[in-house]
């Protein structure tokens, strides 16, 4: 590989030909403020926050795209630099509404970080300064354009996702992002996967804060509140408290939850147990039938808005069981409601979740096996974050505490749903024992693992040879589908997840700022975590879990996997949707 | 300031979407010749309204907000029907201190409508334009392809009978 010699403030640096100065000074250990840049995302030199004095330039410039030149010196830290990116934060901040007290990215915002470091409080620019509406009319968001920096990375996030339903209108000082014809988000084929928010440099794209409702529900004596958890949450919910990113917090989460107030703290994984034993008996159903295959996944709440948007002629191909929230709120409030003796309208079901679709699926159609909506409240981890810091717990000193039983009986393959590959390796898991007929040894599918787009993989299971593919992020899931469409895919069983990276990358999981994404592999560390715990657990197939079996077995609340009470409760059905509104 | 969008229905003929619809297998093997297709439907329909954008976004494979950026980026792009008659008031600097401002206004009052809208009947549509190079006849106003000048507000009405 061709090498270029440069100095970044002195210090002597080799980096590959066709490296960005960007990119040369973190290998030097400089590191230069960014806004609008995301590593392979958004690589547009917009913002200007990111200017260095280069040798051989004329004036300022951007480091994130200008690339590196032999004997090249750079200076990211000179007054003349620090002038001028105090300059570009006082215009940003003049069209900027600075309502920091409250913001819910106070303290996580990177415009407030460069402030704060560049003393920059005031703006010296004043005059015309368009002000909008709040975009409050979906489910999971709401985009507040007066504390948007037009850095475009929700832009380029949404187009990564294939959908690109918000971007850039107008121009000059009315440039805004939106919607076309400034339809609100709801109008629209936004699929909820919520990676704007997740990217969003400042509070203009924040999750819709639901967490009120919950407060006002552990109020109520009237209700018995009753929380689940996600596989991914466990494995995120740390970074939120400053703890290092891929820490398992699933003790000291069971604790805070217990200590908000919740009657109950069950486990979603309980739910992602029961999902494979009934997604993989219906898989044998169709593989015996002749039914529609391949057959795909459909926890994911975002892939399966965006099937209903993009392909709609393929649903038949969805799974028609619940996602594993689903599953769980419902079982909650059949069964064990029953067992308990309460009344299904006196309970409250509260999901965490790293996702924002979540928000979108609990008013779903078609999701209420006890006459009353499966779930009521779905919040995200960051809203989990903050109800902890709310209500004074010091999260870092909380014991180690366990889920509730029944339901909060899972096994490692409920946790590796949390990300992509998980679930079918899970299924697999299954699949092989019901299909060999016995305990099989093999419980590892490396080969689903991992952070690539798309996998595939070929598999014996018992006498049966199956093509199985995995997809993540939307993009990836478009690719599948036109295969699936054009006939030259020959796969038995696919899973597909919303988000790229499953939901361990989530769109309503603890922020981390860009340039810990840009250097830090983070959906690896969090993956990592729940891998971990399932090569700890004693039990790593969900057929095994002794919440799932007694339901099938002594309970007898289900006479058999897929049987008629089974599809009342935990199956459900999907409707095409209408791309464009007009 | 932001382009105003069309609240008249669209009246498309099946022809205008056969037209449309040839444009766009012309040119859908290449993305970047989006802004071609969004300039030949215009002239098609007159204006980009949202049902015109969603055959376009569907055709070349792009979102449809993507279709819409481009259309309200670009002054050439108009989201708002054009009339039978469409006037132009030139707000050039040479017009302007000759009073066009005042003809925009009027303009306005009697039509009923603002800038970059077409009245109900379909009949006028208003806008503003730069200098169109008839400084010496300053102010000057446009009907398709008629040029008025040296105009007071009291010529208005004259103007606009003969199209009426």
């Amino acid at each position: 590989m061709d090498m270029v010699n440069l100095k970044i403030n002195g210090i002597p640096v080799s980096v590959p030909k066709g490296s960005t100065i960007l990119e040369a000074a973190r290998a030097a250990g400089v590191e230069i403020p960014t806004l609008c840049y995301m590593k392979d995302i958004n690589e547009i030199g917009a913002c200007r926050i990111c200017v260095v004095e280069a040798t051989g330039a004329r004036g300022l410039v951007t480091a994130c795209v200008f690339p590196v030149a032999e004997g090249m010196e750079v200076q990211t830290n000179s007054q003349k630099v620090r002038n001028a990116r105090r300059m570009t934060l006082e215009m940003i901040l003049s069209t900027h509404e600075k309502k920091c007290l409250s913001c819910v990215r106070s303290t996580n915002c990177e415009l407030q970080k460069l402030c704060l470091e560049y003393g920059v409080e005031e703006t010296a620019f004043e005059g015309y300064r368009p002000h909008y509406e709040k975009d409050t009319s979906a489910p999971h968001l709401i985009r507040d354009n007066n504390k948007c920096i037009l850095c475009r990375r929700c832009v380029a996030v949404c187009r990564e996702q294939y959908v690109g339903v918000i971007g850039p209108n107008n121009r000059g000082i009315d440039t805004n992002i939106g919607c076309a014809f400034n339809q609100p988000l709801n109008a629209t084929s936004c699929i909820s996967c919520g990676q704007c928010t997740a990217v969003c440099p400042t509070g203009a794209l924040v999750e819709k804060d639901d967490t009120d409702q919950v407060w006002a529900a552990l109020n109520d004596r009237t209700k018995h509140v009753i929380v689940q958890t996600a596989p991914a949450v466990r494995a995120t919910l740390g970074e939120a408290f400053g703890m290092p990113i891929g820490t398992n917090v699933e003790g000291k989460m069971v604790a805070a939850l217990r200590r908000l107030g919740f009657e109950r703290v069950f486990d979603t994984d309980f739910g992602a147990d029961l999902t494979i034993v009934e997604e993989a008996n219906e898989l044998v159903e169709r593989v015996k039938n002749n039914g529609t295959l391949p057959m795909i996944t459909s926890c994911s709440p975002g892939w399966v808005k965006f099937a209903e948007y993009y392909y709609p002629e393929l649903l038949p191909h969805l799974s028609s069981c619940k996602s594993p929230m689903q599953m769980t709120g419902a079982i909650i409030k059949t069964y064990y409601a029953e067992k308990m003796g309460w009344d299904p309208r006196d309970i409250v079901n509260v999901a965490v979740m790293p996702c924002t679709a979540k928000k979108f699926e609990i008013g779903r159609a078609d999701q209420s096996a006890a006459g009353v909506p499966d779930m009521d409240i779905a919040i995200t981890t960051r809203e989990l974050s903050r109800m902890i810091a709310r209500a004074g717990l010091r999260f870092a000193s909380l014991p180690d505490e366990e889920f509730d039983s029944p339901l909060g009986e899972d096994t490692g393959a409920a946790l590796i749903f949390g990300a992509t590959g998980g679930v079918m390796e899970a299924a697999l898991r299954t699949a092989n024992d019901w299909i060999s007929g016995k305990d099989c040894d093999k419980v590892d599918y490396t080969e689903v693992r991992g952070n690539a787009s798309i996998k595939e993989a070929l598999y014996t299971l018992g006498d049966l040879s199956i093509k199985v593919a995995v997809a993540s992020g939307a993009t990836a899931a478009k690719e599948v589908m036109d295969r699936i469409k054009n006939g030259t895919a020959d796969w038995t069983f696919v899973e597909i997840m919303g988000c790229p990276g499953g939901c361990i990358n989530g769109g309503g999981q603890p922020i981390q700022p860009q340039y810990i994404r840009d250097t830090v592999d983070v959906k690896s560390l969090r993956a990592k975590a729940l891998y971990d715990a399932d090569q700890a657990s004693v039990l790593r197939k969900s057929h095994l879990s002794p919440a799932v079996t007694a339901l099938y077995g002594h309970e007898k609340f289900f006479e058999a996997y897929g049987c008629h009470k089974a599809h009342e409760i935990l199956h459900t059905s999907y409707t095409p949707r209408k791309k464009y509104s007009f | 300031m932001q382009k105003k969008i069309s609240n008249l229905p669209f009246k498309g003929t099946p022809e205008q979407e056969a037209a449309l619809r040839r444009i766009i297998a012309d040119n859908a093997h290449d993305k970047s010749r989006l802004m071609a297709v969004m300039q030949q439907a215009q002239d098609i329909y007159g204006y980009l309204p949202i049902e015109v954008q969603a055959i376009i976004a569907e055709g070349m494979g792009v979102p449809l907000e993507k279709v819409y950026g481009v259309s309200t980026f670009y002054a050439q792009f108009s989201l708002s029907q054009k009339g039978q008659y469409s006037i132009s008031v030139c707000l050039g600097t040479a017009c302007y201190v000759k009073g066009s401002g005042e003809l925009f206004n009027r303009l306005q009052e009697i039509l009923g409508i603002g800038a970059d809208e077409c009245t109900p009947d379909g009949r006028f549509s208003l806008s503003a334009c730069r200098c169109i190079g008839a400084c010496g006849l300053a102010p000057v106003l446009t009907v398709n392809d008629e040029v008025y000048g040296r105009l007071s507000v009291k010529d208005l009405d004259a103007i606009l009978a003969k199209y009426n």
